[in-house]
């Protein structure tokens, strides 16, 4: 190693004097050598590894993805047992980090921006403790919330018998939390599909509407119409097939709640750092969303005319979105590569899954490559769809 | 750039660590002055530090052992606490010389990761630990419990097996630190705990109430815990192997840390023969001619090492049972020191 | 229209200036101006009187600060006792017992040598040999081995002194890393400019805990056999790899942000491609992208908190590891709350600063 960086730079001295006049064959002189060192230094942990892993007799290979991985894993949303293979644990494992990211995700949204409008209220009172909260989220590691709110479940809440029912068929023990649910019924299949068709519906009455507003100048009342349809068509079909009313109580059998829906502690203490956290950040983002759109617009809509509604939906959000959207979608990612901590808590994410995997196999490289390569490719359909967003804003652009 | 890069890791490599290039881990070690030992990172009586910072357990005197065997000084030893998913990575790595971290043998980790297992310094079989307050008296009426395991571990693996086998549903809990793990059970996450009986003893022994648990009868695996060294380096597995026989062989013959001295004296040929005083043992292993005398002076018998960490009068009050000597009606039984 | 302005000007100066800062009148108008908002007000009023007063007796009434783990389970209120009892292994971890003034006294020189840093009129070349000299006078408190301090090996690193050293360390190792990906990856070489984005790509793509799995797992069969590298070093060497990539993105920011007139006036004065960007454009981008690599600084600060995961004894692992004592074992809010203080202070006091260059700046 030390060899090559000294040839290298001798390299450099004796090339620099007579090409200094040439920058082209400088600039490939130099790119050779970054490349040559790069090469140089990929092939020299390449053969090491190889030359351990030999020595070593360590298997190599992804061979174990078709073994059995005989190990449970805690909850799933695919049936899985212990019978099916790594490969089958490693896709359980993706969707339930899919899982948390998802949900994660809307509720700090949704979160996110509350707060950033209570941070521009009026209300003294209300800005001060969004500002309190957004300071002390932002300063205290991720992980210690994580570890915070997972001993505030197993801690602080009761066991299951003697679960806590803060509202008729919600359950909290130290068990997680137990919902009651409507229970299954052909009814909601169909609700899910006339939801559905529903967006579909308003997406073209949308386009229709504009048409016809540069067209004749009349405005369409397209904001109650849409929610109009939106949910009154899965209304219409939950009357239409009956009306089903019967809720999946749970109920403590043995030593857990059965039915309803359940969500572990793990589940819930990841999902509430990882909202709590991320919502700080995406607090100050819309906050300095709304404010980068200076009053002067608003004032300007108002003196054409425009409605409040319509200052907000034409002037305001388009602005404020086009710089909201490219750090909230980082935030987005943030997130999802947080919900990677769950390994410190005992959710079964893709890392925790993957970690058990190299454990039992042995074969961490691939395990580890692994883990990269599924972020990553998290990260690329993130920047995938950012490219695409920013595009269709330029257009907006004139 | 890259060269920046690359300067930055040759002098982070030159300039702090100790660089020893050998290929035998044994002449690596005395290069070195000592012996880097992966342990478990708390693990009441195999291996936790206690309040001062100072490492004891099982495992640890074990490591000590090797330590003495090697330089005559049970202090050349450096401790690295590994978590579950670390330990079998670090020695095949070479970033520590042998792990004496309560890790199963199997024929799995002997072949596919590249380890090879020495002499078993504890026997141990994969029981449950449950709250008395849940009335359970034997494993079978665990269906549908919640699980508290150590993810990575042959545990995670029996305890499906067996819940497989018996056609019983069960939901596990995996947290990766022992300690995090133990707090999740005591709080009552989870109805029972799963682990070596051993270690649910140790487990046990630190619950706040420990008389409020008890460990179920059932055993339902063979966990034979021994030290491994990486495959294919017989030397240094000669020496681990013959330290921890050197302990077992001394309690067969009578020799502790206190008499150890008036055995020297001993006409009886074998004992002569395991202290050194007929030389012959010590070069065979490339050790000091007294190598065996050191590691029963500085660290005990395994009688003694047993009592000390895990036995009667600590915490954790494990009989010997299948961990007695062969004569005693366990199964620990030594070669002949010849 | 000047005119105009004058007399609007004039006629404002003429009128009574209307004082409201009767605390009645403040609270009027900030808190109960509308019919929502005076709603907001009390429901918020209300909140915080269900919140604050039993938060406050548990905290602080009936709460104990130097018991016994006994006396406190007795007891309803916060056991800050774990705290006391516990806080030479919470703050130093392994590291001797009596050799602890080293680095308590290497913490309180880099606090000094930070809040020596926070006046800019101290922003000079010095300034970066005081800290070359400041770190390494540092690294021998807690190293020794010289000048008759004993030698502690750095496995026994611990506690506060780790997270520091990991965070100062990863940032000052991290920065020039981070400029030249930068610089490389603006640069017009294609080749270059490929693997400088692969680079960054790449890093910024994976979370921190994957690389740090990396170091700890990875990094010892890249190395040939009977190389060892400490598994702090590793842990660290990870945390640069991240913090230089995210440090590139700011600075590339910065880069982005000088006009094209600067760089061509550079060259026109016939300055050479290190010149250029020593002498006229990295000073000035790398004033713009002061703040938000002080944000870098505060993630990284609170990232080297993960390092939990591969089992190093930094401030959270100590606590944690006190919390397992079996006498203890209830009391986890309250030593998370006194870890969490301690990453808040720091925290607050670098974004609080951040905040107040940020302004400086500016005018």
């Amino acid at each position: 190693m030390r060899n090559s960086n000294n040839s290298s730079s001798t390299g450099n001295a004796e090339q620099k004097i007579p090409l200094l006049n040439d920058p082209k064959i400088r600039s490939i002189v130099y790119q050779i050598l970054t490349i040559g060192m790069v090469v140089l230094l990929g092939y020299y942990l390449f053969s090491n590894t190889v030359t351990n892993l030999k020595r070593q007799s360590i298997a190599t290979g992804f061979g174990f993805f078709e073994k059995e991985a005989s190990f449970e894993i805690g909850e799933s949303l695919i049936p899985y047992s212990a019978a099916d293979t790594y490969g089958k644990a490693l896709f359980v494992g993706i969707l339930n980090t899919v899982k948390v990211a998802f949900i994660g995700i809307v509720l700090t949204v949704i979160l996110g921006t509350f707060l950033g409008i209570a941070r521009l209220s009026k209300n003294w009172l209300v800005s001060k403790l969004a500002a309190v909260y957004i300071e002390v989220m932002q300063d205290i590691p991720i992980l210690l919330q994580l570890f915070f709110w997972y001993s505030f479940f197993y801690d602080i809440l009761p066991p299951t018998r003697e679960a806590l029912e803060p509202m008729k068929g919600v359950f909290m023990s130290n068990r997680g939390l137990a919902f009651a649910i409507p229970e299954a019924h052909p009814a909601y299949k169909y609700m899910a599909i006339s939801f559905i068709v529903g967006c579909i519906a308003v997406y073209f009455l949308r386009k229709w509407a504009k048409k016809r507003q540069e067209k004749t100048g009349q405005i369409f009342p397209l904001f109650l119409c849409s929610i109009a349809i939106i949910l009154g068509l899965p209304l219409v079909t939950w009357l239409f097939s009956g009306a089903p009313h019967r809720m999946n109580v749970p109920e403590l059998v043995g030593f857990n709640f059965q039915g309803g829906l359940n969500i572990s502690p793990e589940f819930g203490a990841l999902l509430l750092g990882l909202v709590l956290y991320t919502a700080a950040f995406v607090a100050e983002i819309v906050r300095a969303g709304i404010q980068a759109v200076s009053k002067g617009q608003t004032e300007a809509a108002m003196a054409i005319g425009l409605k409040p509604g319509q200052i907000l939906n034409l002037v305001i959000l388009p602005q404020a979105l086009r710089v909201i959207i490219p750090p909230l979608t980082s935030q987005m990612l943030n997130l999802t590569k947080n919900s990677s901590l769950a390994v410190a808590i005992g959710f079964p994410d893709f890392v925790s899954v993957a970690s058990t995997t190299i454990n039992q196999t042995g074969q961490a490289i691939e395990g580890i490559t692994m883990i990269m390569v599924v972020y990553l490719c998290f990260s690329l359909l993130t920047s995938f769809f950012m490219n695409w967003y920013n595009k269709k804003m330029a257009l907006v652009e004139r | 750039m890259k060269l920046f890069k690359l300067c930055l890791v040759v002098g982070i490599v030159f300039a702090i660590s100790g660089v020893a290039f050998a290929g035998q881990t044994f002449d690596s070690v005395k290069a070195k002055g000592f012996v880097q030992v992966g342990v478990n990172e708390g693990l009441f009586g195999f291996g936790k530090p206690d309040e001062k910072g100072v490492w004891r357990g099982l495992d640890v005197d074990t490591a000590r052992a090797i330590a003495v065997a090697v330089f005559g000084d049970a202090s050349k030893v450096k401790f690295i606490p590994l978590t579950a998913v670390q330990r079998f990575t670090a020695l095949q790595a070479g970033e520590i010389d042998v792990l004496c971290r309560n890790a199963t043998q199997t024929l799995g980790r002997d072949t596919e990761l590249g380890l090879d297992f020495a002499q078993v310094n504890y026997y141990d079989g994969q029981g449950f630990l449950v709250p008395k307050k849940l009335k359970i008296k034997r494993a079978k009426e665990l269906d549908g419990a919640t699980i508290c395991v150590l993810p990575g571990t042959t545990t995670e693996l029996n305890v499906a097996d067996y819940f497989r086998t018996n056609n019983m549903k069960m939901k596990p809990v995996v947290i990766e630190s022992n300690v995090e793990l133990n707090k999740a059970f005591f709080a009552g996450r989870c109805d029972c705990m799963t682990s070596d009986a051993s270690q649910l003893a140790s487990v046990r022994a630190v619950a706040p109430n420990p008389d409020d648990y008890m460990i179920l009868p059932d055993i339902i695996s063979k966990e034979p815990l021994a030290p491994a060294v990486r495959h294919g380096d017989n030397q240094w597995k000669d020496i681990v192997n013959y330290s921890v026989l050197a302990m077992i062989e001394a309690e067969d013959l009578g020799i502790t840390s206190k008499n150890i001295d008036e055995m020297l004296k001993s006409k009886n040929p074998l004992i002569m023969r395991f202290l050194g005083v007929t030389s012959g043992n010590g070069k065979a292993l490339g050790l000091s001619e007294n190598w065996a005398y050191n590691i029963i002076k500085q660290v005990g018998n395994y009688a003694e090492v047993f009592e000390r960490n895990v036995g009667k009068n600590t915490p954790l009050k494990l009989e010997r049972g299948l961990n007695a000597l062969w004569k005693d009606g366990g199964i620990m039984y030594s070669p002949p020191f010849k | 229209m000047d005119k105009l302005k004058n007399n609007i000007i004039q006629s404002d100066g003429l009128k009574a200036p209307v004082i409201r800062i009767g605390a009645l009148q403040w609270i009027r108008s900030n808190l109960f101006n509308g019919v929502f908002n005076s709603i907001l007000t009390i429901v918020t009023l209300l909140l915080l009187y269900k919140v604050v007063p039993p938060f406050i007796k548990w905290a602080f009434i009936d709460s104990f600060w130097f018991s016994t783990a006994k006396e406190c389970s007795a007891g309803d209120g916060a056991c800050w006792s774990i705290i006391p009892a516990n806080i030479r292994f919470i703050i130093f971890g392994f590291y001797p017992h009596e050799l602890h003034w080293r680095p308590l006294l290497a913490m309180i020189m880099m606090v000094g040598l930070i809040l020596y840093c926070k006046n800019r009129d101290h922003w000079k070349k010095s300034l970066i040999y005081i800290w070359i000299a400041g770190l390494i006078i540092m690294g021998l408190l807690m190293k020794g081995g010289l000048f008759g301090l004993t030698s502690v090996d750095s496995d026994q690193w611990g506690g506060l002194p780790l997270t520091l050293m990991l965070s100062v360390f990863g940032m000052v190792a991290a920065y020039p890393l981070g400029i030249v990906l930068a610089l490389g990856r603006r640069s017009k070489m294609p080749a270059v400019k490929t693997v400088c984005i692969i680079y960054i790509e790449l890093i910024r793509g994976v979370p921190l805990i994957s690389l740090l799995f990396m170091s700890a797992i990875l990094f010892p069969l890249f190395f040939p056999q009977g190389v060892t590298i400490n598994k702090i070093i590793r842990a660290q060497a990870a945390i640069i790899m991240f913090t230089a990539a995210y440090i590139a993105e700011v600075v590339r920011g910065g880069l982005q942000a000088i006009t094209r007139g600067q760089y061509e006036a550079a060259e026109s004065l016939g300055l050479n491609y290190a010149q250029k960007m020593r002498l006229v454009i990295l000073p000035q981008a790398l004033k713009i992208v002061i703040p938000p690599t002080v944000g870098i600084l505060i993630s990284a600060f609170k990232d080297t908190s993960l390092v939990v995961i591969i089992a190093l004894y930094e401030i959270l692992k100590t606590t944690r590891t006190a919390l397992a004592d079996p006498a203890w074992m209830g009391f986890s809010p309250e030593a998370y709350i006194f870890v969490a203080l301690i990453y808040f202070v720091c925290c607050y006091t670098m974004s609080n600063y951040s905040r107040r260059l940020e302004k400086e700046l500016h005018s």
